[in-house]
């Protein structure tokens, strides 16, 4: 087995570059495909929304500002780390990454153990079209038509009986709504805010026979949850391959490292590379998601 | 550029050297047979898991063209053995062991379709013969990335396995077309359990399918880019090489959009999202407990941004090896050969955008049709020319009919059958009649059957001695030809009768309840007969190949006189592959160059002229 | 003359606007034929001319002349102008210049495995719709509170249409895709569930055509056959009488008495169709 492959670690003198660059290139590439059809689909889907169907303000915008910031920074660290090798400071590349990963980690946790439990607590109600006159007190549809906005087709909250949802003779649903339908004619509530503020003590009764669909924040809830939590466990799961992968190379490193540190600094380069991909996806996910 | 010794001469110094001390008997059977990395052993690997596949495909077509030719009737001998295995009770309705019943119909045509394209056709094409060639054409000593290699064979047969396990479903395998069109594949067979049911397992198997071919593409581009052998420019590639290139770039761009789609379908079916469903959705006269909202249409715009550029991944390697074959029988250069590889770049580009033809009864407007309309006729502008190319090199050649050779051919009016019924499907308003007509199914048909086949038929007769070290049987090789040519065209051929008599594809009873196809009905009986026919004549081909292996006469590293640099390694190359350092100094196609005494200069022969008919043509 | 689509088979065209398909298509297979004839001949004379025991010797520079680049200029050129000439406004006519004025409209819903074709009847207006009304007995979700449901009547599988007018059919699905195949009138649009497209044709010839399922649909979907039957405008002035009167959908879902003309139906509450609360509204 003593055949080698040319051009493994040093870059190709016609084209500038080693193997695993223009491979990691090209597998960016298709990730762009591939996050470039999901995001279609949020489009497509977004565009052919009827007025009022796609839900704005859903998401809790600072645990999201807050882990956009994690990410960006796990990316600035997993560059010193790639420039540490690059220099042969080995002890400080290993500092840098072991700070990139406990900060992909504190993404993952922020995401996977409180963000979106708090999510799948809330529950949503969309009111029938002939029975929103029956709950225009909560929807404020006449008020929104007058100032031209789309109108308010769902009532959101907590649920108080939660087994409505299964219960085919519970008859109604108790919600505690959030705060916009309990003074939905207030302009401060016109556009989602930046603070998610806590429900209402407010609890409507919505009758089963109003009701067109009715869930918890699941995926399942409408297609812009759908979407979000298809792309973002996608985007988790490309977190958690990242974090596989530096954790190896923090771990096993310095054997390579004292073999050949070029080869290791190659290693890191692309899996830095991939690194800032996922970043990057993280920075379409974030506006398109909870803010627009 | 300077690499000047001899082929045969030793340098210690160059890393292509190593390739002879390579031995096997250190490796044992596993890692040399099973999990090698050479990528030698890949390609075949890939090649006979494809033939398998290839075959299984069209053992289920000759199932499902007895039930078009003989509805009702059981099938002979095969069927009640199938009854008995077959646990959804598909074959035995009405009671009757080996009586197709319409939904095992729609599954086996599903699963033809996916097994024929994915497990079948791109395997062998881009996986055997890519994996195989790519390396040896451009004088490297293994794929960029060997161990990549070997995870993406072992990717391709699990998700193969994967895909035939859901003929032990309890409902059977998927019954919504290779197409797969939501709704019917969101909300379809959903009793028989959340994963264990067919469609299910189709889209978990793409996944993996899909993975398999970006680990692949990413693979050979990289390989074509960084291993080129000294001397061997961009201009100076085969053909084949080319073909493959550009192929890596269609799998590479146009699989993860239907790895999206398909994610998208498996939470529709699994979490009961409504990605492809809309608001009020009903099935079996029920509302359906889903939010709604969202887009039958979404998912055949994924599917076919996936699945036109597919086509072409069908076709490009087949171009590919047709080329090759055709200037090496004709003795002389390709003629167009840059005009070629612009052409072949030129169908790469645009077939990310004519998608839409395959939707062109979905509702689409003016200007969405009309921009598609375009794209299409334009993307038939750059198959004339390969088609022109590979026409006209055959003008002035002396050209020796060995059954490579004949495959390759036929392929040409095939190919042109094919792609000239292309035509009036390109133009909503002829489509408007002909859509999911036979017509298309023997539009395609002609291109992937006679085409891509013999294409790769082509390629076996003719590289097989490299991969052996022996000559498959040349008299049963033209056997094989002439009977499977003549069967094959007496399938296809009647179907654009059927077609434009109005008879609808996918329909299980042969269009018997349509009273528009009666005059075209009694040809399922003649097609039935010829698809059987070709079937038999396969295993005269069988029988060669394997009989060959063992008592095939036996040749040296170039048997056919050719000129590209896989025939300067030994037959069949070692690890590594070349003996000694590699080089290329000319063009790949120098055959008959004047002045020269042999018909030939091989491109790694650092005498002789240094000539680039490439450069020639126009 | 002879014509290539006949010689291959295609059924004789019944619509107004068929024949410029047909046109279209014929000249395609001639422009197939001419090129694949032209080079076929040079295929075969080339295969015999330069066959090694003929040609010993092959020539290195092969075709010189610039003829290819002329001929694969003049299939340029003939693309386009079918494009341009025929293609692009045939389509053109079909989706932007629907027939205005006294159309006959009918609503074409396909459903595994079957179609409804809904008429709007005499007041020319359709009855609302919604699909948690649907039930077996009433199919489409007619809303009967609704006071234009009534004279509405839906007949299954059979379509009738007056000779020599206008029809628009609003097509769409119930469940998963179907499509609408009737290739006498050269005429073929998906049905998707969520979505009513139109289109339009004119019969000018009574008869009786087949409408196709052209979407595979499921385990039925080979047989889900319609008819169009193109009577004389009294053939099917009186057809409508005889639905209205029997098919109706104030008739059909009145409780029993079928003979006596019953009064004004009461809008006895149709048993929804499914038991739990569901997405749907239109
Ligand atoms: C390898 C596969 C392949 C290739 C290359 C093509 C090539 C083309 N295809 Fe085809 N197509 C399919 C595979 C392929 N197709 C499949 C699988 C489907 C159906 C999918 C499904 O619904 O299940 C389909 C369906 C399909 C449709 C949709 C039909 C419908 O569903 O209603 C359309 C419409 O535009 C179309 C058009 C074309 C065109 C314009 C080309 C052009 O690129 C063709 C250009 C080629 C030429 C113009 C030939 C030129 C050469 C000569 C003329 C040489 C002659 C030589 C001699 C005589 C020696 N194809
Ligand atoms: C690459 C793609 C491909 C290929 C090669 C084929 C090959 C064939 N196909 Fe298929 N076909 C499809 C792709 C393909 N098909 C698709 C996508 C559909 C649509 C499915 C759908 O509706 O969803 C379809 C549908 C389809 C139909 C329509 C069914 C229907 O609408 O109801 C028919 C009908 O006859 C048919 C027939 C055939 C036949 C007779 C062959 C023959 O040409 C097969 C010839 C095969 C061989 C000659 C085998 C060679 C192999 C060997 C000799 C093995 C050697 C082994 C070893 C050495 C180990 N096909
Ligand atoms: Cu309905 Cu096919
Ligand atoms: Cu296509």
């Amino acid at each position: 087995m003593e055949m080698e492959i040319p051009y493994t670690v040093s870059a190709r003198p016609d084209t500038g570059l080693y193997n695993a660059k223009i491979g990691i290139w090209l597998f960016l590439a298709s990730e762009v495909m591939l996050f470039g059809g999901l995001f279609s689909g949020y489009v497509f889907l977004r565009m052919g929304a009827q007025p009022g169907y796609w839900p704005h303000g859903m998401l809790n915008v600072p645990i999201g500002t807050l882990n956009t910031c994690i990410l960006i920074s796990s990316s600035v660290t997993a560059v010193l780390a790639w420039a540490s090798l690059k220099m042969r400071q080995f002890t400080q590349y290993q500092m840098w990454m072991a700070a990139t990963i406990v900060l992909g980690v504190l993404f993952l946790i922020i995401k996977l153990c409180y963000e979106w439990p708090e999510d799948f607590k809330r529950c949503g109600v969309y009111i029938k079209q002939e029975a929103l006159a029956k709950y225009e007190p909560y929807l404020g549809n006449q008020y929104l038509y007058s100032k031209g906005l789309p109108p308010r087709v769902e009532i959101t909250g907590e649920l108080e009986n939660e087994d409505a949802l299964t219960n085919p003779n519970t008859r109604e649903y108790d919600l505690h709504v959030d705060a916009t339908y309990a003074d939905p004619t207030n302009p401060a509530n016109d556009r989602p805010s930046f603070f998610q503020r806590p429900v209402s003590d407010k609890v409507v009764k919505i009758n089963k026979a109003d009701v067109d669909f009715a869930s918890k924040f699941y995926p399942s809830h409408n297609t812009f949850f759908g979407c979000y939590f298809l792309i973002a466990s996608l985007h988790a799961l490309h977190v958690f391959g990242g974090l596989i992968v530096f954790s190896y190379f923090l771990i096993t490193g310095s054997k390579l490292y004292r073999k050949n540190p070029e080869h290791l600094c190659n290693r890191v380069e692309v899996a830095g590379l991939f690194w800032h991909f996922v970043d990057l996806v993280w920075i379409f996910v974030f506006p398109l998601f909870y803010l627009l | 550029m300077e690499t000047s010794t001899a082929i045969h001469s030793h340098d210690p110094h160059d890393p292509h050297g190593h390739g002879d001390h390579a031995e096997h008997h250190d490796l044992g059977f596993w890692r040399t047979y099973v999990f090698s990395v050479d990528h030698k052993v890949i390609g075949i690997q890939y090649a006979i898991t494809g033939l398998l596949f290839l075959f299984l495909g069209f053992c289920l077509m000759m199932m499902m063209r007895w039930q078009l030719a003989y509805d009702g009737k059981p099938l002979p001998f095969f069927g009640p053995l199938l009854a008995r295995f077959v646990k959804n009770g598909g074959m035995d309705a009405g009671g009757v062991p080996g009586v197709m019943t319409p939904d095992f119909y729609n599954s086996l045509g599903a699963m033809h379709g996916t097994i024929m394209v994915f497990l079948g056709i791109v395997p062998i094409a881009f996986g055997a013969f890519g994996n195989y060639l790519v390396p040896l054409q451009i004088g490297a000593p293994d794929m960029a990335f060997p161990r990549l290699n070997m995870a993406s064979y072992h990717a391709y047969w699990v998700g193969g396995v994967l895909m035939l396990s859901s003929f032990f479903c309890p409902t059977g395998p998927p019954k919504s077309g290779w197409t797969s069109y939501s709704p019917l594949a969101d909300l379809m067979d959903k009793q028989a359990g959340l994963i264990f049911n067919g469609q299910t397992i189709w889209i978990l198997a793409m996944v993996i399918l899909i993975s398999s071919s970006l680990l692949g593409s990413v693979n050979i581009i990289t390989t074509v880019i960084q291993l080129r052998a000294p001397g061997l420019t961009w201009m100076r590639m085969p053909f084949f090489t080319w073909t493959q290139l550009i192929t890596a770039f269609l799998l590479l761009l146009a699989f993860p959009p239907l790895e999206a789609g398909s994610f998208m379908q498996l939470m529709d079916r699994v979490f009961g999202t409504s990605f492809f469903l809309p608001h009020g959705e009903v099935f079996n006269n029920q509302l359906v407990n889903v939010s709604g909202g969202g887009s039958p249409l979404l998912w055949q715009h994924l599917f076919w941004f996936l699945a036109h550029p597919e086509v072409y991944v069908l076709i490009l390697p087949a171009l590919g090896i047709v080329a090759e074959v055709i200037t090496n029988n004709t003795r002389r250069p390709m003629w167009g050969y840059k005009a070629g590889i612009y052409a072949v770049m030129g169908i790469g580009f645009l077939s990310f955008v004519v998608w839409a033809h395959h939707m062109y009864l979905t509702g689409m407007g003016r200007v969405v049709s009309t921009f598609f309309q375009t794209t299409t006729i334009l993307i038939s502008v750059p198959s004339v020319i390969i088609l022109t190319c590979l026409l006209l090199s055959l003008w002035g050649g002396s050209i020796r009919f060995t059954v490579p050779m004949l495959f390759a051919t036929a392929f040409l009016p095939e190919f042109g059958i094919g792609g000239l019924t292309g035509i009036p499907l390109a133009f909503t308003s002829t489509d408007l009649f002909l859509h999911d007509t036979y017509y298309v199914i023997a539009h395609f048909h002609y291109i992937v059957a006679p085409g891509t086949i013999f294409a790769i038929f082509a390629g076996i007769y003719y590289w097989y001695p490299k991969a052996s070290g022996r000559m498959m049987n040349q008299f049963w090789g033209k056997v094989h030809f002439w009977l499977s040519l003549i069967c094959i065209n007496m399938i296809f051929m009647p179907m654009f009768l059927q077609g434009m008599a109005g008879m609808h594809r996918r329909g299980f009873d042969g269009g018997k309840t349509y009273t528009l196809s009666a005059p075209a009905l009694h040809w399922n009986v003649t097609i039935a007969h010829a698809a059987w026919g070709l079937g038999l004549v396969q295993f005269i081909f069988i029988f060669n190949f394997f009989w060959s292996m063992k008592f095939g006469r036996k040749v040296g590293a170039n048997p056919w006189n050719a000129t590209t640099l896989e025939w300067s390694a030994p037959s069949p190359p070692p690890h590594g592959n070349f003996v000694g350092p590699i080089a290329a100094y000319r063009g790949p196609y120098e055959y008959s160059v004047p002045g020269h005494p042999v018909d030939f200069v091989p491109q790694a022969d650092p005498q002789g002229p240094r000539t680039d008919a490439g450069a020639l043509g126009h | 003359m002879f014509s290539i689509n006949h010689f291959l088979g295609m059924p004789m065209n019944a619509s107004q606007h068929g024949y410029t398909v047909d046109e279209m298509l014929e000249f395609c297979h001639w422009f197939m034929l001419a090129l694949f004839v032209g080079w076929g001949i040079f295929f075969v004379y080339t295969l015999t001319r330069f066959r090694a025991g003929r040609s010993p010797k092959a020539d290195y520079y092969g075709v010189r002349t610039k003829a290819s680049t002329h001929i694969e200029f003049m299939v340029i050129v003939i693309d386009a102008l079918i494009l341009i000439g025929f293609a692009i406004p045939i389509w053109a006519k079909r989706v932007t210049h629907f027939p205005l004025g006294d159309a006959l409209v009918v609503k074409v819903v396909g459903q595994q495995f079957f179609w409804n074709f809904h008429y709007a009847g005499p007041d020319g207006v359709f009855g609302r719709q919604d699909s948690s009304l649907m039930s077996s007995s009433n199919q489409l979700g007619i809303d009967l509170t609704d006071p234009h449901s009534k004279d509405d009547f839906v007949s299954m599988n059979e379509m009738h249409v007056p000779v020599n007018r206008d029809v628009i059919l609003e097509i769409t699905s119930k469940d998963v895709i179907h499509s609408v195949s009737i290739p006498s009138m050269r005429l073929g649009q998906d049905a998707i569930p969520g979505a009513e497209i139109p289109v339009w044709f004119k019969p000018v010839k009574i008869g009786t055509y087949e409408i196709v399922c052209a979407q595979l649909c499921g385990s039925g979907h080979y047989s889900m056959r319609g008819t169009v039957v193109v009577d004389s405008q009294s053939d099917y002035e009186s057809w409508v009488k005889d639905e209205e009167q029997n098919a109706s959908i104030g008739a059909t879902l009145m409780p029993a008495t079928p003979a006596s003309a019953a009064p004004a139906p009461a809008p006895a509450s149709p048993a929804p169709a499914a038991p739990v609360p569901a997405g749907g509204q239109k």
